[in-house]
């Protein structure tokens, strides 16, 4: 259920720990098939935006719809059906360390499809061949490298086909090949499986290859929004700051 | 409610608050489908078969240490005959469910809060949760259900363990056949001794499982918040186990 082509509209979104108020006054729209990069310094509250709109933490006022449904006001059985359609991608990665990665990817879908087994080993290994990885399927997590975990991470939240996808800091930590190896994963699934995404980073490679629009965030609120070459001519120091690194 | 307590007590009326509702979300979901059979399976064996080699141990030096306690102090009044008549009742009534329970609260506790607070730590937990999975039914109704099945199980053969032990040091001294020794056990231990001690282990069982694991759900972010949910859980049950006893036995003395 799309509202005029908008698959997510935050709208003076506010939310703060004890004293510290994280997010300010968020007003953010995502459009259908569209992929829109949010640009922050550490700490400026990226990924307590994207853990609002899926609904892991609550927020102090303001709405976010997602799908055209306020995400506050939803049961849990109703938020449970809606994160169906949301991927989120952490990270670490957070795979299920305890779990194989044939295991990981098995998981959700178990619980949220009704695939015999058959069918459940097809699809596992159609989305690890998405994302390069098929031969790491009896591993364990913890044989893996960081790029690796990232990819299967990304592997476990597009085996629910999501329509919308959610990516906190996908390129952290990770050399510039392997940055730009994600990066290109990321357009990928976007070309494959037509979602619509918000990508949370600090890294600029990353903002270049995957967004068709990117929103700054500073101090918990949005400063400047535009594609890349847009602002990347920006007067704006804290935006050329992020330019300047690349 | 924070005006009206001192910071100290307030913090502990929130947790148990938390740990009330933590419990009452457990009873919701526990009858509730899907199940996670394979899960609870896989929990029955952690909890019960890992714990088997520590419980075997104990339950045998209680048992072993009672019985050659007792002899030096009934030996002069002539009574040492009552010693098996005395170790069942010990340790059926009292000291195996307790010990057990205790040490069960070190091993079984401080493993579910450490591993769920690990995942905690590491997203594992809201990874579950925003892949429309219900970490609560998976973690920890599977984790409380097995504690608060196994451990009685645990604690009724570290009672028969320690039992045994009891018997093999008063072979040690003296020469008491088996049949005799578990003869006069058995003639001695009431139903009223076996149903209230075994009924109390079920609440120490459900107290060490839904303590961890409500530790470790609500471990907060950082590596030194999973020691920390690890050793609350074993210092909470531990005291819980206590005082679960002392309300069983005062229950059990009004009732019997």
């Amino acid at each position: 259920m799309e509202t005029n082509g908008i698959v997510i509209n935050i709208k003076n979104l506010k939310k703060s720990f004890g004293s510290a108020e994280v997010l300010k006054d968020i007003n953010l729209q995502l459009g259908l098939g569209e992929t829109l990069v949010t640009l922050g310094k550490s700490g400026s509250g990226k990924s307590v935006m994207l853990k609002c709109i899926v609904g892991l933490i609550k927020p102090d006022s303001g709405t976010v719809e997602v799908l055209g449904r306020n995400i506050s006001e939803l049961s849990y059985e109703e938020l449970q059906y809606k994160r169906k359609k949301i991927g989120f991608v952490f990270q670490s990665g957070a795979l299920y360390d305890s779990m194989s990665v044939r295991q990981n990817l098995e998981f959700p879908l178990i619980r949220n499809s009704k695939l015999n087994s058959d069918e459940i080993d097809n699809r596992v290994e159609e989305v690890l061949n998405d994302v390069g990885l098929i031969d790491a399927i009896d591993k364990m997590p913890s044989e893996l490298s960081g790029g690796m975990r990232k990819r299967i991470g990304v592997a476990r939240t597009i085996i629910l086909n999501p329509e919308i996808m959610l990516w906190d800091e996908p390129t952290t930590g990770l050399d510039p090949e392997t940055t730009r190896e994600i990066s290109h994963l990321i357009v990928r699934m976007q070309e494959k499986y037509k979602v619509s995404s918000i990508v949370v980073t600090h890294d600029m490679i990353c903002a270049r290859i995957v967004s068709d629009r990117i929103a700054v965030l500073k101090d918990g609120s949005y400063i400047k929004t535009g594609t890349y070459s847009e602002l990347e001519k920006t007067e704006d120091e804290f935006v050329r700051s992020f330019f300047e690194e690349v | 409610m924070e005006e009206y307590f001192p910071k100290s007590l307030n913090k502990i009326l929130v947790e148990i608050w938390g740990l009330y509702n933590f419990s009452v979300r457990y009873f919701r979901e526990v009858l509730k489908p899907p199940y996670e059979v394979k899960e609870l399976l896989r929990q029955f064996f952690q909890i019960g078969n890992k714990s088997f080699g520590l419980v075997s141990i104990t339950g045998f030096i209680i048992g072993f240490v009672l019985a050659l306690q007792a002899i030096p102090t009934l030996e002069p009044f002539g009574a040492t005959s009552l010693i098996p008549a005395m170790i069942s009742i010990g340790i059926v009534r009292e000291i195996g469910p307790v010990i057990t329970g205790l040490i069960c609260a070190g091993k079984i506790g401080s493993g579910i809060g450490a591993e769920l607070g690990s995942m905690k730590v590491t997203e594992q937990i809201d990874a579950m949760e925003v892949s429309a999975c219900n970490p609560f039914k998976f973690l920890a109704v599977t984790r409380v259900t097995a504690a608060a099945l196994m451990i009685p199980l645990l604690i009724i053969y570290a009672d028969t363990i320690a039992m045994l032990g009891g018997y093999l040091a008063l072979n040690i001294i003296g020469d008491v056949s088996l049949t005799l020794f578990f003869s006069q056990i058995f003639d001695t231990l009431t139903y009223e001794d076996v149903i209230p001690a075994t009924i109390k282990t079920f609440f120490f069982g459900f107290t060490i499982g839904i303590v961890g694991c409500y530790k470790g759900f609500n471990a907060s972010r950082g590596t030194e918040s999973v020691g920390i949910a690890a050793n609350t859980s074993v210092v909470i049950s531990s005291l819980m186990v206590i005082v679960w006893d002392m309300i069983a036995v005062q229950i059990t003395n009004i009732i019997f």
